[in-house]
């Protein structure tokens, strides 16, 4: 049996002894017989540290993992920096709580103020958060920052991520908001429903668009954003953090809030979690900002320091009145975003967008001449659709080379994603699958 | 200590990067103008900066961390090891189902284990965090009550002794919070319960062991009253480590659960998650649990009736392979033995303390227990946050302060399992001497700690002037 | 600023005071003070309705939030800029950071004189 209780079975007695109790069973006598557990738990006998290593790397060798990967939609094959994970998983960080004792977690406390920085620099907004769960629940969480008394109907682009919308969705079941769908034209946001749908309703509180969206297309946020903005509504972007090192800004924009998927900035794929849901808003809406927060002060001294602070307006503090339930996060994963954002600089932001962007579009333009025309015209980033006669055997073809190739969307279409990761060879692999399949 | 902008200098870096291996190709729309001050930086000196956040931080390897309510057990290293796997940590959420069978299989293995532990029928490992698993437990019912067609169920019972998160979770999920009294001995008051009991009630959510560390004697009692009034029961799992292989919450009457493997199940908190929240349900429920699930390697389904979904994928599963990792380790007999430990030193350090720090409620506790210094405060002036200022200059990680709120200057205590005898006897002989501080020095007290890289911080300045990012020039 | 003799009081501490029709409503010295440092307030919106006995707004300190409950139902004629901007105000002067005033009065809640309410804060 594997165990981690450092006392002996002589030391635990003894101090049952100690304490008054003749043993164990002593101990728990208070506990309502009828209320125990009869017997063992049917669980396997606990297992040394070779045995049970032995069990589940067994079970990491039975997924498989693709040498060359061309999926996205939500999930991003970026490269992490040797730095992120060295400097994250020192225990201190990763063996802390949240940093309730202000002076004994400066370090915690300084690299969230340095992160909502950097989130609040990324996107060009006044304030960021300390993080969310992930992007779709930071995406609920947003929309439910601009619920009031007489504003409560959310709008949500039928061109968002149907995972986004999915949670937006049971958010909403729970808040008992009305969630209504702004269609898509040819992949995009279809602009005159939009300004008819809010133009009828004086309870519209938040329309919520993802840029590039999850077709990949970089919708006209400017035209949208003056649209709601006109129509007395808040506008909500979601957004990849990796296309902010070319894309017009949230911020330049316009946006009242922005939050998005901090996936790509120096976590793996793992599987679909831990991820980083980033919050970031304009400075007005600062109370109304979901979960933690970290500011600046002195101390009794005078020296700078950080604390969590506006704290009245969470759980511990508000109760029911809260404007979010939220309390751990994931700070662990938000100073990894930190780290990545470091080590990159302002520099490596713009070069990660602009190879992101090259290498979608050489493949773009490569699937094409082979005979994979893109779905939707419209600028895009680094994803994009194409239409495929048989996506499935496509993908099965690729599949047995190691690649993984795009995701396969309703219509038949494929959704392709490229990342500094995807080298031109590795297209080229794909082109040529393509050529051999059709 | 600097800010990392403040170590910033234009044009330096790091090189990550390679050339561009085809024409470069920007999108033509409007792109950005402004620059995003991100640090310019060496490695070296941006591995330095960290190492020197690290140092002024604190964790469980550092040192005691008895914050009560958190469950700050060790972190074993093999589960570190497991999650950090190639096999795990490449693979895309997205992949076919056939690709994934590993990570499936692991994810099938710890929602059975978790059934076992808890008595429940089902998990689901959606919710990234307690609060989430809360809220996730919450929309069950209210999806269970809608679905029969009653809509009139809109009231979550809670005790005063509650856990911040429960009337907020309860809002969220669109109940109306209805406080009960705790009794003279710390439990729920049956009356008081009887009382709200009715046509409204949606469930009961309830901490056992409670907030203030007790197993609640009348639990069958209860559970079956809410029944008997059409309600269901919620069992908040945030105390789950004093109860494991010893008392299961589904044996007891309760129909949902959220569990925090952050805390019982030895994840690190990681300065603040992540964690992952599962949550548990009876038969009845199933239908309605969030997400997509694989369990014959081949292809995801979804529940029938399911509320959707609480986060993009399938939640933190990284956090799940270390759970994982950890039920294997204790197995049947050592699960158990975890929480009888839990127990034992917890009792070992009220024991050791009470004669000088009265406990709220004087009784065998669970896991945890809390002091009540109120009357060393209307004594000296010293308050529970004074005491724990002074333990940081131990170098021990003061207990939960201030909570619950039914206990005025609280300090709430929580060993956990993973604790010798002498590092407790250490922070006890710390207790005792800061108690003999305060009744000769009570000014002294007052002004820890004195050994911390900052002093006490003006946190009234913090929020009158919030300043929540770095100014640049 | 009002004169505190002259204002009455409700047991959840607010003050109530008149100018001409219009009531002026504030949180006591004793309340500001059990609650410490005030960090925020929220008020509600020019020309909404306020009910004697239900919460209009409510206070922050760093650790605690309390509702303010309005004495005298109503409409809200104006409300008090200032306190928004730097709730500290209301620890500086209690009884000159009034938080809203209230025209169209009608219901008002059980009240007492300023020696009631002394005596009422010295008892707790």
């Amino acid at each position: 049996m594997g165990t981690f209780i450092p006392n002996t079975k002589e030391e635990q007695l003894k101090m049952l002894n100690e304490i008054g109790y003749k043993d164990f069973d002593d101990l728990f006598k208070h506990i309502p017989a009828e209320a125990k557990v009869k017997g063992k738990l049917n669980l396997p006998e606990g297992k040394s540290e070779i045995e049970v290593d032995r069990i589940v790397s067994g079970l990491a060798a039975k997924n498989t993992v693709f040498r060359s990967i061309f999926r996205g939609a939500g999930a991003y094959n970026h490269y992490v920096p040797s730095a992120v994970d060295a400097i994250a998983n020192k225990e201190e960080f990763l063996t802390a709580y949240t940093p309730y004792q202000a002076e004994i977690s400066q370090g915690i406390l300084q690299s969230i103020f340095e992160y909502q920085t950097m989130i609040a620099e990324l996107t060009d907004m006044d304030i960021a958060n300390a993080s969310l769960y992930d992007g779709a629940s930071a995406a609920a969480e947003a929309c439910a920052m601009f619920k009031d008394r007489k504003h409560s109907t959310i709008y949500v682009s039928e061109a968002v991520d149907e995972r986004i919308r999915t949670v937006i969705n049971t958010y909403s079941f729970g808040r008992n908001t009305e969630v209504k769908i702004v269609p898509k034209k040819n992949g995009v946001t279809d602009k005159a429903e939009l300004e008819k749908m809010l133009a009828e309703d004086p309870a519209s509180a938040c329309f919520l668009m993802q840029y590039p969206n999850y077709y990949g297309i970089i919708e006209d946020a400017d035209e949208l954003c003056k649209i709601t903005h006109d129509n007395d509504a808040k506008f909500i972007m979601y957004v990849n953090p990796i296309s902010m090192g070319v894309l017009k800004t949230p911020g330049e924009i316009g946006a009242d809030a922005c939050i998005g998927e901090g996936q790509p900035l120096g976590l793996g794929l793992e599987f679909g979690g831990p991820y980083l849901g980033f919050l970031a808003a304009n400075q007005k809406f600062m109370r109304q900002i979901p979960g933690r927060l970290i500011g600046e002060t002195v101390d009794s001294k005078g020296d700078r320091g950080f604390v969590l602070t506006l704290q009245a307006r969470e759980q511990h503090i508000r109760r029911e009145k809260a404007s979010s339930n939220i309390c751990s996060n994931e700070a662990l994963c938000a100073l990894k975003a930190g780290i990545y954002m470091s080590t990159i600089g302002p520099k490596g932001l713009k070069q990660v967008a602009t190879l992101c962007s090259s290498k979608a579009h050489y493949m773009a333009d490569e699937l094409a001449k082979a005979g994979l025309e893109r779905s939707h015209d419209g600028e895009f980033f680094n994803e994009f659709a194409t239409k495929c006669a048989d996506a499935d055997k496509l993908l099965a073809a690729l599949e047995a080379k190691g690649i993984l190739g795009g995701l396969k969307l309703e219509c038949g279409c494929i959704l392709w994603c490229c990342t500094e990761l995807n080298t031109r060879e590795d297209i080229d692999e794909v082109i040529a699958t393509v050529k051999e399949v059709f | 200590m600097k800010l990392i902008f403040e170590k910033s200098i234009s044009g330096r870096g790091q090189d990550i990067f390679p050339a561009c291996d085809v024409p470069e190709v920007l999108p033509k729309v409007e792109l950005r103008k402004t620059t995003a001050h991100l640090p310019e930086i060496s490695e070296n000196e941006m591995g330095r900066h960290y190492t020197a956040l690290a140092k002024r931080a604190h964790g469980v390897n550092d040192g005691f961390y008895p914050l009560g309510s958190c469950t700050m057990k060790h972190n074993p290293r093999i589960n570190e090891k497991m999650a950090s796997l190639p096999g795990f940590v490449n693979l895309h959420p997205l992949q076919p189902a056939h690709t994934v069978k590993g990570a499936n299989e692991l994810i099938s293995g710890l929602e059975a284990a978790l059934c076992e532990i808890t008595g429940m029928d089902a998990v689901t490992f959606q919710p990234a965090a307690g609060a989430h698993g809360e809220f996730t437990g919450l929309l069950l019912i209210k999806a269970y009550h809608q679905d029969r067609g009653d809509f009139e169920r809109n009231e979550i019972i809670v005790p005063d002794s509650a856990h911040g998160t429960n009337p907020a979770s309860a809002t969220m999920a669109g109940f109306k919070t209805i406080e009960i009294k705790s009794n003279e001995n710390g439990m729920v008051d049956l009356e008081s319960l009887k009382e709200k009991l009715g046509p409204h009630t949606a469930g009961l959510m309830l901490t056992n062991p409670n907030t203030v560390g007790l197993f609640d004697e009348n639990i069958m009692e209860i559970t079956r009253l809410v029944h008997e009034a059409g309600g269901l029961c919620y069992y908040d799992g945030a105390n789950l480590n004093a109860v494991m292989g010893i008392v299961r919450p589904a044996d007891i009457g309760f129909d949902v659960i959220h569990m925090n493997l952050h805390k019982t199940f030895s994840t690190p908190h990681g300065g603040g998650g992540p964690g992952s929240g599962p949550c548990g349900c009876k038969e009845f429920l199933k239908p309605f649990i969030p997400g997509l699930t694989c369990k014959d390697g081949k292809e995801y389904t979804r529940a029938e009736k399911s509320i959707g979904n609480m986060t993009g994928f399938y939640g933190n599963f990284l956090v799940m392979v270390k759970a994982y990792t950890y039920i294997l380790t204790l197995g049947a007999e050592g699960i158990p033995a975890a929480s009888s430990n839990a127990v034992l030193n917890a009792n070992y350090m009220q024991e050791k303390l009470k004669d000088i720090y009265p406990v709220a409620f004087d009784t065998t506790c669970m896991h945890e227990f809390v002091l009540c210094l109120q009357d060393i405060y209307k004594d000296t002036h010293v308050s529970a946050l004074d005491v724990a200022k002074a333990l940081l200059d131990y170098g021990i990680h003061p207990p939960t302060m201030y909570f619950p709120l039914i206990v005025h200057e609280a300090l709430m205590i929580e060993p956990t399992e993973t604790e010798t005898k002498e590092t407790m006897d250490e922070a006890i002989t710390a207790f005792r001497e800061i108690y003999d501080l305060l009744r000769k020095e009570p000014e002294a007290v007052q002004a820890c700690p004195q050994t911390t890289p900052v002093l006490r911080l003006d946190e009234v300045k913090a929020a009158r002037e919030p300043v929540l990012k770095y100014k640049f020039d | 600023m009002f004169d505190p003799k002259e204002l009455k009081y409700t047991k959840d501490d607010e003050w109530l005071g008149y100018e001409g029709d219009i009531a002026v409503v504030g949180i006591s010295d004793y309340a500001q003070h059990e609650l410490g440092d005030l960090v925020f307030v929220n008020l509600p919106e020019v020309g909404d309705e306020v009910v004697a006995g239900e919460a209009f707004g409510d206070v922050e300190s760093v650790k605690a939030v309390a509702d303010v409950i309005s004495p005298v139902s109503g409409i809200v004629e104006e409300i008090n800029e200032d306190i928004l901007d730097d709730a500290a105000l209301i620890n500086e002067d209690a009884y000159a950071a009034w938080f809203i005033k209230v025209k169209e009065v009608g219901d008002t809640e059980e009240l007492m004189d300023a020696d009631a309410y002394d005596a009422y804060c010295a008892a707790r």
